[in-house]
């Protein structure tokens, strides 16, 4: 175990409410007809991204996913233009030209969301070799779903970054559910660490609803990439609470299962019962970060609301450098 | 000056980009010791192996992807496929994710990466070893696509590629790598995207062709002027940016186009270009333009059947003589 303090766990704490806030807002904006574009949220799994983007160092580098909320606000995103992004508009992210699965900050790694199921994992190849050639001891870390673990490219992905031991971790988000198909329809093993062995990388599957195994396991795996002893495969088991899509009528899955999760298995409670617990933090302040997180989360979508929408004129700018 | 074929024009590019600028990396299928299918980097491996030259699985889709990555973050990769056949195994990582990322992204990334592939059939390789797919690339907003047909042309061409701060298809016709000779500049030279070449001057008629085609529209050429016929040969040399004022200045003088590629006639390059004159300069053709390609049929193996297939002089000859 690694000794956390405690500023560090409340920062951590901090992370995963903005991130539910976050995405508790866009989903309410969905449904209020105030964003147009497909978005997937990262509804409880917010241990995930917290507990690994902890880890790493504000020049290190993640690649994302289609459902990237909670990575990009982990790695230290801004969410007021991450919201105009989502909202379209010209101040956010990507101008508006990309939305939710495409929001990106090349400044503080974060390599880009990706629409593509598995379009992640070669991109971490390239920039984790970028990494060792350049001698930089930055890090990567790619995100992506038990959906993808069945892509090629997560075979060609990891055998190559093992053959040339590059600095990178596959954190793999088992969230149960590839759109509507459950991982035991379409996996061939329980856990998707066993693939590990495959490439001769280490493996490991963590309840990834506790943040701070999370943590534990993900530095120690991301500290062994640093020190150049090659890449790893971290599985997190998680749920997601949403429907692949706002707005998906979830006719695979039964409503108890959800709302057991939901009550029994939320990350942040299990999170906060522990903080409390061993008084790292009184729960009156808890309140007080509550309350200023939902401030955040206002302010940005005010943001997000009052910022204009790019003139049409410049629509073809941007296909070259 | 010294005389080069187009592989040794390519490697001394790329010699002289890696000893220019060490982010410069050159990965892919047996390009190490091996050199390369075609010989392209044989050589280079004593002096550059494992630091700027690196030998990589099988993996179309990982070779694609790290060229993605690694451009992203800093390094100026160049990517071999080994033909471009097998970049239909990665188009994800080209379309989707190398054309697309700095547009989606609002302009926030740089993709400084080339992949070179070798194309074209000839040499009884067969359908999945033969084709010429440059259309599809040219089709898709975010990608440059290079098709050279001289040494002299690889050379300075491959140079502005690598330094290119967007990504490139670079192709490579294989019958061009060894049969053609080419005296070489010793000093330094860049050739820019969209920028043609006059590969011969003529009055009677405009022959734009690409990569091995050139050479056989030159052949035509000289037999057409026996029979009175003095053709003018475009050589576009990037189909994207494609520079339109050589073609359609080109047909203003002489008033009739043909265009000739090794790729199927339906929907390939010759296609834009028949379309881009009939748009812009509909008044000065004296005769409908005329496409010369390959026919609507995979390459197949045996030799007689395979010519059958691609174009060849004859082919451009009567397509010239209809007009």
């Amino acid at each position: 175990m690694v000794e956390l303090s405690n500023e560090k766990m409340v920062d951590m704490f901090k992370t995963m409410l903005k991130i539910r806030h976050f995405e508790l807002r866009v989903k309410e904006l969905v449904l209020k007809g105030s964003i147009r574009g497909g978005v997937h949220l990262y509804l409880g799994e917010e241990a995930v991204a917290t507990g690994v983007c902890a880890c790493l160092k504000k020049d290190d580098y993640i690649t994302s996913t289609h459902r990237g909320h909670g990575h990009c606000i982990a790695k230290g995103g801004d969410i007021s233009r991450m919201m105009a992004e989502i909202l379209g508009k010209e101040t956010g992210y990507c101008k508006g030209k990309g939305g939710s699965m495409h929001i990106a900050d090349i400044d503080i790694g974060i390599l880009g969301a990706n629409g593509i199921v598995g379009g992640g994992l070669p991109i971490s190849v390239g920039a984790a070799f970028s990494c060792k050639k350049r001698k930089t001891h930055q890090v990567v870390v790619s995100f992506f779903g038990d959906g993808a673990s069945n892509q090629g490219s997560f075979h060609e992905s990891l055998n190559m970054a093992s053959v040339w031991k590059l600095p990178v971790v596959y954190v793999c988000e088992n969230n149960q559910y590839a759109v509507s198909t459950h991982v035991s329809k379409s996996t061939s093993v329980k856990d998707v660490s066993i693939r590990a062995s495959s490439y001769g990388i280490e493996g490991r599957s963590v309840d990834g609803n506790d943040v701070l195994t999370v943590y534990n396991t993900a530095k120690e795996l991301i500290d062994i990439a640093r020190q150049g002893k090659g890449p790893s495969l971290l599985e997190c088991k998680t749920y997601r609470w949403e429907g692949h899509y706002v707005g998906d009528p979830m006719a695979y899955r039964c409503k108890e299962d959800v709302d057991k999760q939901k009550s029994e298995n939320d990350p942040i409670v299990r999170f906060e019962g522990y903080m409390v617990n061993q008084k790292i933090v009184p729960a009156s302040e808890i309140e007080q970060i509550k309350k200023e997180t939902i401030d955040l989360v206002d302010k940005a979508e005010k943001f997000a609301h009052e910022s204009k929408v790019l003139p049409v004129e410049k629509v073809t700018e941007d296909i070259f450098a | 000056m010294a005389e080069k074929t187009f592989a040794e024009a390519l490697r001394e590019a790329i010699k002289e980009e890696f000893l220019r600028d060490e982010n410069v990396v050159l990965f892919g299928e047996d390009v190490g010791i091996h050199g390369g299918a075609f010989g392209v980097t044989r050589g280079l491996w004593d002096e550059f192996g494992g630091k700027q030259l690196f030998d990589t699985p099988l993996s179309e889709v990982a070779i694609a992807g790290t060229a993605v990555g690694a451009a992203m973050t800093g390094l100026r990769p160049i990517a071999e496929m080994m033909y471009l056949d097998f970049i239909t195994i990665a188009m994800d990582q080209v379309v989707n994710q190398a054309a697309k990322i700095r547009y989606m992204f609002g302009g926030k990334a740089k993709l400084p990466l080339v992949i070179r592939t070798p194309c074209g059939g000839g040499r009884g390789n067969a359908a999945q070893h033969s084709q010429s797919l440059e259309a599809w690339f040219v089709h898709v907003p975010g990608l440059k696509v290079v098709m050279p047909s001289t040494p002299y042309d690889a050379k300075g061409l491959l140079k502005t590629a690598i330094r290119d701060d967007n990504p490139v298809i670079f192709i490579e016709h294989k019958l061009l790598y060894g049969t053609i000779r080419q005296d070489i500049p010793s000093e330094e030279y860049l050739i820019p995207f969209g920028k043609g070449d006059i590969k011969r001057e003529g009055k009677d008629v405009t022959l734009v062709a690409t990569s091995l085609m050139v050479h056989k529209a030159l052949k035509a050429a000289d037999e057409l002027l026996k029979h009175g016929i003095n053709v003018e040969i475009i050589d576009p040399r990037t189909l994207f940016p494609l520079d339109k004022d050589i073609i359609i200045n080109s047909v203003k003088k002489t008033g009739r186009l043909v265009v000739v590629h090794e790729a199927p006639v339906r929907a390939g390059i010759g296609a834009e270009i028949v379309a881009m004159v009939t748009g812009e300069a509909f008044e000065y053709l004296d005769s409908p333009p005329r496409r010369v390609g390959g026919l609507h049929c995979p390459i197949p193996y045996e030799l007689e059947l395979e010519k059958e297939v691609i174009p060849d002089e004859e082919d451009i000859i009567n397509a010239v003589k209809s007009l």
